[in-house]
């Protein structure tokens, strides 16, 4: 496919006028989630790669685990899966997973602000459509799918 | 004069490209062999080698119009040392942080829309997370051979694929109707607004639960299948099928994001070198788009993407490791 559409770094556009409620609340809020997400995912990454916190994971033995399995580091390295990492985020790679998490969590937040725009509209097919939505990511999110361990 | 100019300039470019791309491929393979216990080299290595490749793919992403997150875990799994698992991780992440920073702006310009993506989202989403369940449990060369398999159907798909600017719907189906999934943008192109209708939406449903799951499988973004659905099979005009298909990958690849991060196949060292570096890189690539549209790159990127997917297949089968 020939187009692009790029949204960072672009010049603002002017709104569309036939752009309805939901869509805009739901554009602002990721618009300034992706911005806090993305400058906090930069400066977790230079403190991590400046050592200025230690690590759990010694940076150069990285090296050796990264070619292993998922599975096979997890048991290695001794290290939670699941949420187990927000146990240590005084350590500077564990720090990283904050706004890893918090990008990975922004498109719960937009849909969680658009359903009261939803139910106010009394538009109950996409009122249940969003809280579906936020229900699969929530289970998602707190580690109901996960493999092994 | 000037056309003639900004050719000169292309094939330039290009052969830069190209040169660049092979010698960095090549070098990537060399080093391949020496990565054990015993090798030299520094930590760094590969993340900042990582950062550069992510870089030159962001550009080339965005020359070629293709996602970079599709790019990302073919070349990433092929030519560095990364297991699959955390390369198949960070590919959702770079594949997602690309939609997110898209999305407010097609949302904001009406060109994404809101009511069409969020039923394809929903069965996207939930076949992600099958998806990565099973990419996850299935040994490394079964999933090298589907991903290879994979590739080379996307390239075929990319190199054939047709696209319909305003598709003719003639009569919206009931579900659409239902759905309320219609709507109008102004289209800066032809300087007047379009209103669109769909129409097949429970083909088009079906077709999302195929590519959610192939997304969560790989880690692949699913723009190149995003497109031709929402565009050919649903009718909706290309400008709004490519702008949902951007919008829609940040909403499928959460879920199958999350289920490799609680799988502990998430690596900071990976992840963040590759999403800031096709960040970067597609930010210089809009600037040269800007200036001129080479078609010969999209060319280079296909023909790149088929190598690594022959290399992904020959690689799960034994023959080339």
């Amino acid at each position: 496919m020939d187009i692009n559409f790029r949204g960072g770094g672009e010049k603002k556009m002017t709104q569309n006028k036939y752009v309805k409620e939901e869509q805009m609340a739901y554009a602002n809020l990721l618009d300034i989630g992706m911005k806090i997400g993305l400058a906090a995912l930069v400066i977790t990454f230079i403190i991590y790669l400046l050592g200025l916190l230690p690590n759990q994971i010694p940076i150069n033995e990285l090296p050796n685990l990264w070619k292993l399995r998922a599975h096979e580091f997890i048991e290695k390295t001794g290290l939670p899966t699941g949420w187990g990492w927000f146990k240590n985020i005084n350590k500077g790679d564990y720090l990283n997973y904050i706004p890893i998490a918090f990008l990975g969590g922004l498109t719960i937040l937009c849909y969680i602000r658009i359903l009261p725009i939803f139910i106010k509209k009394k538009d109950t097919i996409y009122t249940v459509l969003t809280l579906l939505e936020i229900l699969v990511l929530v289970l998602a999110a707190i580690g109901i799918f996960k493999v092994g361990h | 004069m000037k056309n003639c100019k900004k050719k000169v300039l292309w094939l330039i470019f290009s052969v830069i490209f190209i040169l660049g791309l092979i010698y960095s491929l090549s070098f990537a393979g060399e080093v391949v062999k020496t990565t054990d216990p015993s090798s030299s080299l520094p930590w760094w290595f590969w993340p900042l080698a990582l950062f550069i490749f992510t870089f030159i793919l962001g550009i080339l992403a965005v020359l070629a119009g293709v996602g970079g997150g599709v790019l990302f875990v073919p070349l990433v799994s092929s030519f560095f040392p990364f297991h699959i698992d955390f390369v198949r991780g960070a590919g959702l992440f770079v594949a997602l942080t690309g939609a997110l920073a898209a999305g407010p702006g097609l949302l904001r310009q009406g060109f994404a829309d809101l009511r069409l993506s969020i039923p394809m989202a929903l069965i996207a989403s939930t076949c992600a997370i099958i998806g990565a369940l099973v990419g996850l449990k299935l040994p490394s060369n079964i999933v090298q051979i589907l991903l290879g398999i994979t590739i080379i159907f996307i390239v075929i798909i990319m190199a054939t694929a047709k696209k319909a600017e305003f598709p003719e719907v003639k009569e919206p189906d009931a579900l659409s109707q239902a759905l309320h999934i219609s709507g109008i943008f102004y289209d800066p192109s032809i300087g007047k607004d379009v209103e669109w209708k769909i129409h097949r939406t429970p083909i088009g449903l079906g077709l999302f639960m195929l590519i959610g799951i192939i997304a969560g499988l790989f880690g692949l973004g699913a723009g190149w299948a995003n497109v031709p659905v929402l565009n050919l099979i649903l009718g909706a005009p290309i400008k709004v099928a490519v702008a949902t298909s951007k919008f829609l990958l940040a909403i499928t690849d959460t879920s199958a994001a999350w289920v490799y991060l609680n799988s502990g196949a998430v690596l900071p060292m990976i992840v963040v070198p590759g999403v800031i570096g096709i960040m970067l890189g597609s930010i210089v690539g809009v600037r040269i788009l800007a200036i001129t549209k080479p078609k010969i790159v999209k060319w280079i990127v296909i023909l790149v993407l088929g190598f690594a997917g022959l290399r992904a297949l020959l690689k799960g089968l034994g023959i080339w490791t």
